[in-house]
């Protein structure tokens, strides 16, 4: 039965997941049926799956939550809030179960058995005593030794239901040994025959030491379609056996009949199967993810064979001597190569695509609880719930997005009461919208509430020493404080948001993602976060930079500039680092040779090229020798294939075969924050006459 | 062999009931709601249909009773899936033209008892 576990719990999950859907959406008081019914078999199926498989705990919870959903659906109850509340509550403890089932733990038994006191306490805890009073009457029946005597008299109809006399007569048989006793003498002529009805009836006793409802279990279907008695036999009465010897010729003859009746089915079947079909599947199918992993592996190898035949191809071509139609048709074939494995590469990477309803269908929920909590009406507005993106990217921005919605109502929107008296409308919106742009997912969340009050959070900063007395910043910027680790405005603090911890996480993990957020905010107004994330991890668009005679990749999106070194722009700060003054403000210049360790620095940053980036909110400036293409790189993770390396993310394989390492922005710049990386050292190559070159190129 | 048309929108629910049968020799089809079941029961021929009732698009019910209003499946062994609290469930299938049911929840052993008692 294991083998089926997994596939119970996703579906399991899924129906909570409708459940608790359908719940939120449920109109109190005019409640629709169809939702009503929903609900109840996403219950009743779990209900049925769980008994199944084994899992009872849930099984008999559930039965608890279906019968409350059994009688709202027959309409003996009406849907009040506080069923509904109870019902969501029910949901939750289903999924506790279910998760403790899937991955071990232990059950909150408090927990499980103060809801389902409370539903029972709701039902008024009357549906639990009727079952045992039937048992006992069935155990009734005493033990015969000496056997039965069974009539059996099927209506007219019983055929009609797919039911076979001599089956029943079999399944006796199995219980011991029999004697059958035809009655013919219902039948009519032949010519008054319907073969769809049953004329007739049998007598059987039956030998041994059968139970009375093991006999009328073989009944039990056709209880209301035939008259059936059963009758022990005492040790004497064998009476009946005289007369049949006699019978038992018609007894054959008759069982024929019974048999015939259903072949026009029968004759049918063997026709239809010749011409049929395979029935059409369904339109999805499970699949592990580590097959999908295997294959975009796999795939990430074939661009990289693909760039490199792509390369050879071009440099064969360009050759004079090789010019004739082979040539053509190779490179003709190299290019269409290129076309395909593109498009594998895309269709591939589409497979581990979802769409973001799967974040977004856990804030309704969300909403719904909070806005309770805080008492507060909230209107919830989600938009391009079709737009998909990577699934373990899905998985990462879950948290983030439930922290950025707690704040939205905590902090955003403001009590019935306050927005009333700030002429608005007393119910706040809370919109999710999401879209693609370039080979980006973009994530907005904006709210009608209060906005940001930038006076506060400048003076909260000012206080904490984020900023100076007299420092003046943009609005941008007083906005972006929100992110800074530490900084809180909320004046009471609460527990659904506002420790101060948390807009920074969000951010941290965003950007561990690859991505940004960022928010904007009229005052009194309302706010909107943009989350902005790839669509993938494992592609990145990539600038390729030369660092001695090695390859970079510097992550595209972290780029803000590329500009040449100006020596009186240089300072040096206590002999230890380099600092660059870029217009307004001073940025740390990394040398990634020094940082990785490869000796041949120049003496003198001048005139070389420098690629200013940004990570975790701190620019820096890292010096290279080359800017070269920019193209998407397959990411290899180092840690599998090698071992992690501070500041480096990853690597990938260009077209040319050689190993390209992808430079971690964040990382280098914690690296140089931390250790105060080396200050260039003793020249090592003093005849450095790059640099001319360099200046050149970059030109 | 006997075919099977097994109904069920429980995915795992159809997985363990076609791994049993299939596993005992029977020929089994499997349809996730009594819409798609109908759908394949007319092109195809089945010796028995087994069916769970609470289903979305089209219920157990009513497909019993659309069978039974086709020539082919005028005698056909169809079987409800169902759960012992609802009594009146059984007799509703019944009553749309079904065989019998079985009980929910069932093991292997019991679906194949039931299966043999309709199929021999």
């Amino acid at each position: 039965m294991q083998q089926f576990h997994q596939t119970f719990f996703e579906e399991s999950f899924e129906g909570l997941d409708i459940m608790e859907n359908e719940l939120l959406n449920l109109d109190v008081g005019n409640a629709d049926n169809e939702s009503i019914n929903t609900i109840f078999r996403s219950a009743h199926s779990i209900k049925g799956g769980s008994g199944t498989f084994g899992f009872t705990a849930i099984a008999e919870f559930t039965h608890v939550a279906e019968t409350l959903l059994d009688e709202m659906r027959d309409g003996i109850r009406p849907v009040t809030q506080e069923s509904v509340d109870l019902l969501l509550k029910s949901v939750d403890v289903m999924r506790d179960m279910l998760t403790v089932y899937k991955d071990g733990g232990d059950m909150d038994a408090d927990n499980i058995a103060e809801v389902q006191g409370k539903l029972e306490k709701l039902l008024g805890s009357d549906s639990a005593n009727t079952a045992s009073a039937q048992d006992a009457s069935a155990n009734t029946a005493n033990e015969n030794s000496d056997g039965w005597l069974i009539t059996f008299r099927p209506h007219t109809e019983m055929l009609r239901t797919g039911n076979d006399p001599v089956r029943m007569i079999y399944a006796l048989a199995e219980l011991g040994e029999i004697e059958t006793k035809a009655d013919i003498s219902e039948l009519p002529a032949f010519t008054d025959l319907n073969p769809e009805d049953s004329f007739l009836s049998w007598e059987i006793t039956l030998k041994g030491d059968a139970k009375k409802e093991d006999i009328s279990e073989v009944f039990d279907w056709v209880e209301d379609e035939c008259d059936l008695d059963i009758q022990p036999i005492s040790g004497a009465s064998e009476t009946a056996p005289s007369t049949d010897t006699v019978e038992t010729p018609t007894t054959t003859a008759t069982t024929t009949t019974a048999q015939a009746a259903p072949t026009p089915a029968a004759a049918q079947a063997p026709a239809n199967t010749a011409s049929a079909k395979k029935p059409t599947e369904s339109a999805s199918i499970r699949v592990g993810i580590d097959k999908v992993d295997e294959i975009i592996n796999l795939v990430g190898e074939l661009v990289i064979t693909q760039a490199m035949l792509g390369q050879v191809g071009g440099e064969i071509s360009g050759d004079e001597s090789h010019n004739n139609s082979h040539m053509e048709k190779l490179v003709e074939g190299l290019a269409q190569l290129e076309r395909n494995t593109r498009e594998i590469q895309e269709s591939v990477m589409r497979i581990r695509m979802l769409p973001i309803s799967f974040v977004f269908s856990r804030v309704p929920r969300l909403v719904h609880d909070l806005s309770g909590k805080l008492n507060k009406k909230v209107n919830l507005v989600t938009l391009g719930e079709g737009t998909e993106l990577d699934k373990t990217v899905m998985e990462k921005i879950g948290d983030p997005m439930v922290h950025l919605v707690r704040n939205a109502l905590d902090h955003g929107i403001e009590t019935p009461e306050e927005r009333l008296a700030a002429g608005k409308e007393e119910t706040g919106t809370l919109t999710l919208n999401a879209y693609h742009k370039g080979g980006n997912i973009v994530i907005e969340l904006s709210d009608d509430g209060a906005g940001i009050n930038k006076e506060r959070v400048l003076n909260k900063a000012r206080a904490n020493g984020l900023v100076g007395e007299n420092e003046t910043l943009s609005d941008d910027a007083i906005n972006d404080l929100i992110f800074h680790p530490g900084l809180s405005t909320a004046e009471t603090l609460s527990d659904v948001s506002g420790r101060g911890v948390g807009m920074d996480v969000v951010r941290k993990n965003i950007k561990s993602l690859g991505g940004s957020v960022r928010v904007d905010s009229n005052e009194g107004e309302g706010a909107i976060f943009t989350i902005q994330l790839p669509l993938t991890l494992a592609i990145l668009d990539g600038q390729l930079v030369r660092v001695g005679e090695e390859t970079f990749v510097v992550p595209l999106v972290s780029i803000i500039e590329s500009i040449q070194v100006k020596s009186n722009n240089l300072n040096g700060i206590a002999g230890k680092a380099d600092l660059y003054k870029l217009r307004d403000e001073y940025i740390p210049v990394i040398r990634a040779d020094n940082v990785f360790g490869m000796n041949n620095s120049f003496e003198s940053l001048n005139d070389r090229l420098m690629v200013v980036v940004e990570g975790d909110g701190h620019k820096a400036g890292i010096i290279v020798d080359d800017l070269l293409a920019q193209q998407q790189v397959v990411i290899k993770s180092l840690e599998t294939n090698y071992q992690r390396v501070d500041g480096l993310s990853g690597a990938t394989i260009l077209g040319d075969g050689t190993v390209a390492l992808i430079l971690d922005i964040p990382g280098m710049i914690e690296m140089f924050k931390e250790k105060g990386v080396p200050v260039p050292p003793a020249p090592v190559n003093p005849d450095g006459n790059g640099s001319d070159d360099i200046a050149d190129e970059a030109a | 062999m006997a075919s099977i048309l097994a109904v069920d929108d429980s995915a795992s629910m159809r997985q363990m009931v076609s791994f049993t049968l299939k596993g005992a020799g029977y020929d089994v089809t499997e349809a996730k709601d009594g819409q798609e079941a109908l759908q394949i029961a007319k092109s195809n021929s089945y010796n028995l249909v087994i069916t769970d009732i609470n289903m979305p698009n089209m219920d157990g019910i009513t497909l019993t009773k659309e069978l039974r209003g086709l020539p082919a499946y005028k005698f056909t062994p169809i079987l409800t899936l169902t759960t012992e609290s609802s009594a009146d469930k059984k007799m509703a299938g019944k009553q749309a033209g079904a065989t019998g049911w079985i009980v929910k929840p069932f093991n292997p052993d019991q679906l194949l008892a039931t299966v043999k008692k309709v199929l021999g």
